[in-house]
């Protein structure tokens, strides 16, 4: 459904800084484009975290700067704008680590997505009993205190939140660490289901190739601070690298570790 | 009997005029981790300025005197939030705590060359009368100030439970970043609490000051506020209002 006019998000060439001298991304170009999931590929320490960062300015909380290059939304630069600026405008990242207000309750979490609202309260309120139509478990859970509830409800309170807050693009990142296949299969259904209903664009940061690239349309591969790689969701399962670095499997079937000798392998991207 | 329980009642006073101290602090720790040195300050700095709106310089009504000093305040919220705290976002806390110390020192120094050394009475009209219940004593002060505490402390509850600017503060308060990833500005937010943390300060200078006289003593009155924080949580909102802790030390003074 990619419709190949300007994308809604385009990420040109940028590099970000830490603390005026850890240079991380090395020149990062990407595109999202209106309704699309895209993902984005890559193993620990890759850039896929700074990348949304830059996208959300969140790396200005952490010391960090888009020194070179250009993120425009939605046909305006926004670069330069600050962090609150860009959730108003519908660009929502889901941090990593599903940073839920432990001392909240599950309803106030998910009603702190709604700040940017306003006294909108009707609005607000119809955008809760949209989040509980598609999590209803966290209906269930309303009054827990998010520091008590389990992993896999704290990932859908943070979905959850973010939703609350009029998204035109996710920018999701790793929903997937650190829960049961099952529920890791629940969250990125919902993650479809939210896209194809709400019309929210995704920009999905996963070590979990496999399952990123069963539910996106296109994908990019970083290392190193730079997409090495990038094609449909098809494509990229179907190259030998990504299968034997990202998804474990070789020709023959399962890796078997004993044949890791694909240094040079990974090597030939970088050049 | 009766001694024991007027002593309990009087403490249990003592206790709410610590408790206000001590809920200055406790809501600018939860907002940034910062143990903030200059609460006692502020509370003299709001006591002289109010001497200066309602006795010293100016003779206004109580009401706007009341207004003016906490505008005032927020001027200093400003000031610290924008100026001295804003370089050091994303410092270590022990920073921020160095600042509150600076902080301290400036209050205490303007309020010298503003307002001078000496003691000042303040006073805002309420009798000092004490009478009997069941024979008990208590003082007509004490009782409007319990009040006013009371009054201050649902205040804030509420504000904190219920509304959006009380709960988007609670969430910078628990994680900064994941706040602004709402659209939550922290700076904003510690704005609003330091306006808050000085309101309660004046309410603090106010009690201290009608009672005491407005003197520079009061700017370290409020670290004897310490245990309350302590027993109560230091990050604690309706912990800073357990003055019974307070009451009971004060039964246990009196009987040895
Ligand atoms: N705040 C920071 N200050 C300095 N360096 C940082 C900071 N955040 C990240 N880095 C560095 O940037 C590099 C990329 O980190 P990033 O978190 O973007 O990787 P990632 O692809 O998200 O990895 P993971 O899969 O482990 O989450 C790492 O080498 C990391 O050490
Ligand atoms: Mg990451």
């Amino acid at each position: 459904m990619a419709t190949k006019e300007e994308p809604l998000l385009k990420v040109n060439n940028i590099e970000v800084i830490y603390e005026h001298v850890i240079l991380v991304l090395k020149g990062v170009s990407l595109n999202v484009y209106e309704g699309q999931i895209a993902s984005l590929l890559g193993a620990n320490g890759a850039g896929k975290s700074t990348t949304l960062k830059a996208i959300s300015n969140l790396v200005k909380a952490e010391r960090g700067e888009v020194t070179k290059g250009t993120v425009e939304f939605d046909g305006k630069r926004v670069d330069r704008l600050f962090a609150p600026a860009l959730v108003k405008m519908g660009v929502i990242q889901i941090m990593e680590g599903r940073h839920t207000f432990e001392h909240l309750t599950v309803e106030d979490d998910l009603l702190t997505g709604a700040y940017t609202r306003g006294r909108d309260k009707k609005g607000t309120k119809e955008a809760l009993e949209k989040v509980y139509t598609y999590f209803p478990r966290l209906k269930e859970r309303r009054n827990a205190k998010t520091g008590y509830i389990s992993g896999g409800e704290m990932q859908m309170c943070a979905i959850g939140r973010g939703l609350m807050a009029k998204p035109r693009i996710m920018l999701l990142d790793e929903p997937s660490m650190g829960l049961a296949p099952l529920l890791v299969e629940e969250i990125f259904e919902i993650i479809v289901k939210l896209n194809k209903e709400e019309k929210v664009g995704m920009l999905l940061a996963e070590q979990n190739a496999a399952m990123a690239l069963e539910y996106a349309e296109y994908g990019y591969v970083m290392e190193n601070g730079r997409v090495v790689l990038d094609g449909d969701a098809e494509t990229l399962s179907d190259n030998a690298d990504v299968k034997e670095f990202y998804l474990g499997l070789t020709a023959v079937g399962k890796k078997s570790y004993r044949d890791v000798k694909h240094y040079h392998r990974r090597k030939r991207w970088l050049a | 009997m009766a001694f024991f329980f007027e002593v309990l009642i009087t403490g249990l006073m003592v206790g709410i005029m610590y408790s206000l101290i001590a809920l200055g602090f406790a809501l600018i720790f939860k907002a940034s981790d910062v143990f903030n040195m200059a609460q006692g300050a502020m509370s003299l700095f709001a006591g002289l300025a109010l001497v200066g709106f309602l006795h010293q310089y100016m003779h206004l009504p109580l009401w706007l005197a009341l207004l003016c000093t906490v505008g005032v305040m927020t001027i200093w919220a400003y000031v610290i939030v924008f100026v001295v705290l804003k370089p050091l976002v994303n410092r270590p806390p022990l920073m921020l705590f160095m600042a509150t110390f600076g902080v301290m020192y400036l209050m205490e120094g303007i309020g010298q060359s503003i307002y001078g050394t000496q003691a000042k009475g303040l006073n805002i009209g309420i009798p000092d009368n004490s009478f009997e219940v069941a024979g008990i004593f208590m003082s007509s002060f004490d009782l409007f100030f319990a009040g006013v505490a009371a009054v201050l402390v649902a205040g804030l509850i509420w504000f904190f439970q219920k509304t959006r600017n009380g709960r988007a503060l609670r969430a910078v308060s628990d994680d900064h970043e994941a706040a602004l990833s709402v659209g939550i500005p922290l700076l904003k937010a510690w704005y609003l609490t330091w306006i808050i943390a000085g309101i309660v300060a004046t309410v603090a200078g106010v009690a201290w000051g009608t009672r005491l006289g407005v003197q520079f003593s009061l700017s370290y009155i409020a670290f004897k506020a310490l245990p309350v924080l302590i027993i109560g949580g230091l990050d604690s909102i309706p912990g800073a209002n357990r003055p019974l802790f307070q009451a009971l030390r004060s039964v246990r003074k009196r009987d040895s």
